[in-house]
């Protein structure tokens, strides 16, 4: 596949780890994405924006395995991935938060956490049950990972707090933190700032940016609020009624006129 | 030592030998509960099943019989064999994680997604099937069950004796204790101390309790629902042999055992659905509460057969002053 690629802005990032290609879902009559491709590169800030109903959660749920698309290809790290069950395209290295968050409420943060870490789990279910030997060690391990995780997102405080007393804002920083306990190759975000007031947008955008930056995490999410997508994102695909109309650096495509149109509106003469 | 004492002493412990049986079978519903949110009305005619496919796998006896000879004119009824105790435990546990298999593949893989109260009429229609089941595969008459079968099959030597019961001579008094239901009450330790260990520390645990707090978060961490649910039913289904050994054990293998599922009903109020030590405790409360009841007011003041009507009475109280159980989560439901 191909290498590194430098940015119309003068970012380097890596190789092409995932590519969509004319995917296609339907839903009944109705075409939620239409023969959409587009390419997701090692370590970049890869954004979908686009307006309401544009099928920007769709095509998120077609990379999570949510959704198993019509027609068109999905490719993970140079080979094509066969039509797999969300819970396998997790197993794989590809991890996601949800729009209307999915957590475990009943659970404390650091269990919520912990989840993450399942992929990771390998020794037998005796040795687990009984804490012993190797089991123990991955345990001390796993657990390393999770509460670096926890500090990083700056969670120390509600470690053990049932998460179904947390405010919303901290909902969405658990459910970031137990998508990046997994260390995945590909972390999905769907709409992270839904919701938010501007400070918390604020703490969002600077996690995400540092996660990127720290764990050089590849990260693909989906927001309709173009400001925030501007500042953070490499690249930018923009869908509008499930096609794609634009895809390039932020500032191609503020500049694009069929982007401009779906925004703001085209006068029909 | 004075002699009412110490007979009042003896029903409290025959109460809590009972209790432990009771809370056998509620462990099985608080588990498919936790895991799934269906309320499995079957779970007393899966112990029923287990304890039936036990003997008739001890006893050598040809599954299906009836059918086959009605069709081929054949009269066959026994293999000619018969199978120690532990081999057909093993089968059985097989046999029941089949079952699981079949359960989830024909019946709640189709429900997915479906109001609770669909969910629990399915297991009602399952609970007809398998005792239609357990009837077709192996009769429906009575069966004792000795977990020492025949001369020979049997793990300790004598143990069949044993188990009859013995009185213990204590305080200058001879209890009488059922020596199977200690046998029954150092078993269940064992398995919940098991389940426990199971459910905290291991992966498949962590990942059942994953799936019961949240479907769509459990798929995005790598878990395989269809999977934890097998497991689920697999495992109720293990706990359903182990009640079903112990009630059939008791009192004979027949079809009446599925009503002890009843039983389980307000042992469940009590301790609340969702908590495994409330199985354990309300269990234990019934089962004390019943033998003590009968013996101190039932018997000298109502005339007796207190026992059929206690559990639910007192399950009826629970209801009213602490819809959730002792231990159980309190549903808050913003408005």
């Amino acid at each position: 596949m191909s290498d590194s690629y430098v940015t119309a802005d003068g970012r380097t990032i890596g190789p092409v780890v995932m590519e969509m290609k004319n995917i296609t879902l339907r839903f009944g009559g109705v075409e939620a994405i239409k023969d959409i491709s587009f390419d997701i590169r090692e370590g970049e800030i890869r954004a979908i924006i686009g307006p309401n109903g544009a099928g920007k959660s769709s095509m998120l749920n077609v990379i999570s395995g949510f959704y198993v698309p019509q027609d068109g290809e999905v490719w993970y790290k140079g080979s094509r991935r066969p039509a797999m069950k969300p819970y396998q395209v997790a197993q794989q290295g590809i991890a996601r938060t949800f729009q209307n968050i999915a957590l475990f409420e009943g659970m404390s943060v650091l269990d919520n956490v912990m989840t993450g870490r399942l992929t990771h789990m390998k020794t037998g279910l005796f040795s687990q049950a009984l804490w012993k030997g190797k089991a123990e060690a991955e345990e001390v391990a796993n657990r390393e990972v999770a509460e670096k995780i926890i500090d990083f997102l700056e969670i120390q405080a509600i470690r053990k707090t049932p998460v179904s007393r947390l405010p919303y804002g901290l909902k969405k920083r658990v459910e970031l933190a137990r998508a990046l306990a997994a260390e995945p190759s590909i972390l999905l975000l769907d709409e992270p700032m839904a919701g938010m007031n501007v400070e918390e947008k604020e703490d969002m955008s600077r996690f995400i940016l540092d996660v990127n930056d720290e764990f050089g995490t590849t990260i693909a999410l989906i927001e309709h609020d173009m400001g925030v997508v501007m500042d953070l994102s490499d690249r930018v695909v923009v869908m509008d009624y499930g096609k794609k109309i634009g895809d390039g650096t932020p500032s191609e495509v503020r500049n694009n006129q069929a982007v401009i149109d779906a925004y703001l509106g085209v006068a029909h003469d | 030592m004075n002699e009412q004492l110490a007979y009042t002493i003896e029903v409290f412990a025959n109460g809590l030998m009972a209790g432990v049986l009771y809370a056998l079978v509620a462990l099985g519903f608080v588990l498919i509960y936790k895991a799934s949110g269906i309320f499995n009305f079957a779970q007393g005619v899966m112990a029923l099943f287990a304890a039936m496919t036990l003997v008739g796998i001890q006893n050598g006896q040809v599954p299906f019989a009836h059918l086959i000879n009605s069709i081929f004119g054949t009269d066959i009824h026994y293999f000619g064999w018969t199978v120690h105790s532990a081999f057909a435990i093993i089968l059985t546990v097989g046999v029941m994680v089949l079952l699981a298999v079949f359960v989830q593949r024909f019946v709640f893989r189709h429900l997915v997604g479906q109001e609770p109260i669909i969910l629990f009429m399915a297991t009602i229609g399952l609970a007809y099937f398998l005792e239609g089941m357990a009837d077709l595969m192996w009769g429906s008459d009575i069966k004792t069950l000795n977990v020492c079968a025949t001369e020979g099959a049997c793990l300790p030597q004598g143990m069949n004796v044993w188990l009859e019961g013995t009185t213990y001579e204590a305080l200058g008094y001879g209890f009488f204790i059922d020596n199977l239901d200690i046998v029954a009450s150092i078993v269940a330790a064992f398995l919940v101390i098991g389940l426990v260990m199971f459910a905290q520390y291991t992966k498949q645990g962590r990942a059942m309790r994953a799936v019961a707090d949240d479907h769509q978060a459990a798929l995005s961490v790598g878990v395989s629902l269809n999977f934890i649910w097998i497991l689920v039913w697999s495992l109720a289904g293990f706990v359903a042999l182990v009640a079903g050994i112990m009630w059939g054990a008791k009192s004979g293998v027949q079809f009446s055992l599925s009503l002890i599922a009843l039983k389980a009903l307000p042992v469940l109020m009590l301790g609340g659905f969702t908590s495994i030590p409330g199985a354990i405790v309300g269990g234990l409360i019934i089962g004390v509460g019943e033998k003590m009841f009968e013996f101190l007011i039932g018997a000298p003041f109502l005339g007796g057969a207190t026992e059929n009507w206690f559990a639910y009475m007192l399950a009826l109280v629970f209801l009213v002053f602490r819809p959730q159980g002792l231990f159980g989560e309190k549903i808050i439901e913003r408005v």
